[in-house]
């Protein structure tokens, strides 16, 4: 069934990216990263507060989105396609460093970013963004539950949650603005198949 | 099943790397917080553009309410009431309370929070002065303050109400209090945590018992004295 390792992807082919358990994995994720997204812009940015008001209501979204936020990914290590994704996630090899090289100086060309499945960018936000929310679900916890953690910690808390918070939406806006550009790589995490041309562009070492 | 390149199995672990990594640096930021926010605030202390005001912790004010909205009150409708346990009950108009003998404060405003506003005018008739005008009863320990925003309530026993730092207050910033700042009207408690000032004024009882207001209900401690309250060690504010 798999072509030989050497040989390129057919074109025309759909080829299979994503399992349905995964594709739900994606899709819980990043609605309940939405929901914390637009609960934080309600306490946060003045406007939105003074629209919006009901603040202890809109605290109580934000922290059970947060909290429940873990849990896709947690279920999803009980399916085999998705762990066997996040050893290619975590493993990089001498293309990826290429990859990089060839971000870091703006270069396009696709013969110049070598990537197996996923490409070192994708790596890279994957590994940032599992630890970015788990410290936000720490430092989150710490300031819901104040009589749990010293109370210097609350203060402290607060500010690494909300600088990070910042940080979590320039890199969020910038995942979101990559897959806006890319229809195909939507198409694979909406249908869980790919075709052999985007594949073999984006993805020439991917052996599916 | 899948056949992959050595390479994409047998790599260096960078993920773990950059995932941990990204844990520990959280760690380091929380123990670090103290010194670093220290050290933004002055930095935006000193920004002339006002641009970091929309960054964390950037200063100034912020906005809450816990009711849906907010009605707009005006110089024509506002009435605050003065009732319970008192010998003459009132409703003042936003004339009665301006005509007034007036007093001016300048203290930080610290909310529970974290944010702190420096040296921030108020203006006002002394919460006092509306009491003795009002003859409290001799049963009469405490107050409970309603908002005309419909939801939100607070409370202050006798002794603190009739401090000279509390004040049913018209200006801020020596401006007549907008509405996103809870004007025409709030109360002033200069002394404790900014939740106890609350916005949008409109009733104050005179009860035998202090009944926590909405904060209070919900966790926040009723005596909310700056920096001896709510497990906080901020600078006092009174």
């Amino acid at each position: 069934m798999n072509p030989p390792a050497d040989a390129p992807a057919r074109p025309s082919v759909r080829l299979p990216r994503f399992s349905r358990a995964e594709r739900w994995v994606h899709r819980t994720t990043a609605a309940l990263m939405g929901v914390c997204v637009l609960t934080a812009a309600v306490l946060y940015i003045p406007q939105l507060a003074v629209l919006v008001g009901r603040r202890e209501l809109v605290v109580r979204v934000h922290e059970c989105a947060g909290l429940a936020l873990p849990v896709p990914v947690l279920v999803g290590l009980a399916f085999r396609a998705f762990r066997a994704d996040l050893r290619l996630l975590n493993r990089f090899g001498p293309h990826d460093r290429l990859w990089l090289w060839a971000a870091a100086r703006r270069d396009r060309r696709h013969g110049a970013r070598p990537a197996g499945k996923f490409n070192a960018g994708q790596k890279i936000y994957a590994a940032w963004i599992a630890g970015a929310a788990l410290v936000m679900l720490g430092t989150g916890l710490a300031m819901w539950f104040t009589h749990l953690a010293p109370l210097v910690w609350r203060t402290a808390a607060t500010f690494v949650h909300d600088w990070l918070a910042l940080a979590i939406a320039v890199v969020l806006a910038g995942h979101i603005g990559m897959a806006l550009g890319d229809p195909e790589a939507r198409r694979g995490l909406r249908t869980g198949t790919v075709s052999g041309e985007w594949a073999k562009r984006e993805h020439p070492l991917w052996r599916p | 099943m899948n056949p992959e390149s050595p390479e994409e199995r047998n790599g260096t672990p960078v993920g773990r790397r950059v995932f941990l990594g990204t844990l520990g640096l959280g760690a380091l930021g929380v123990l670090t917080a103290p010194a670093l926010q220290r050290g933004l605030e002055s930095l935006a202390g000193k920004d002339p553009t006002g641009l970091s005001g929309l960054l964390p912790n950037g200063g100034g004010f912020r906005y809450y309410s816990v009711a849906a909205s907010v009605p707009d009150k005006n110089a024509t409708d506002y009435r605050l009431t003065i009732g319970g346990l008192v010998d003459h009950p009132r409703a003042y108009t936003l004339a009665d309370l301006r005509a007034l003998p007036q007093t001016r404060l300048v203290r930080d405003v610290q909310c529970v929070t974290g944010w702190r506003v420096p040296g921030t005018p108020f203006e006002g008739v002394r919460l006092a002065d509306l009491l003795d005008a009002a003859g409290v009863r001799p049963t009469a320990r405490a107050l409970r303050f309603t908002c005309f925003d419909g939801t939100y309530t607070e409370s202050l026993t006798l002794a603190q109400a009739r401090r000279p730092d509390v004040l049913v207050a018209l200006r801020m910033q020596d401006k007549d209090i907008g509405h996103d700042h809870g004007g025409p009207v709030r109360l002033y408690v200069a002394p404790m945590y900014f939740y106890k000032s609350a916005k949008w004024l409109s009733g104050i009882t005179v009860t035998d018992r202090v009944r926590p207001g909405y904060w209070e209900n919900l966790g926040y401690d009723v005596d909310a004295w700056v920096g001896r309250s709510n497990g906080r060690t901020d600078e006092p504010t009174g």
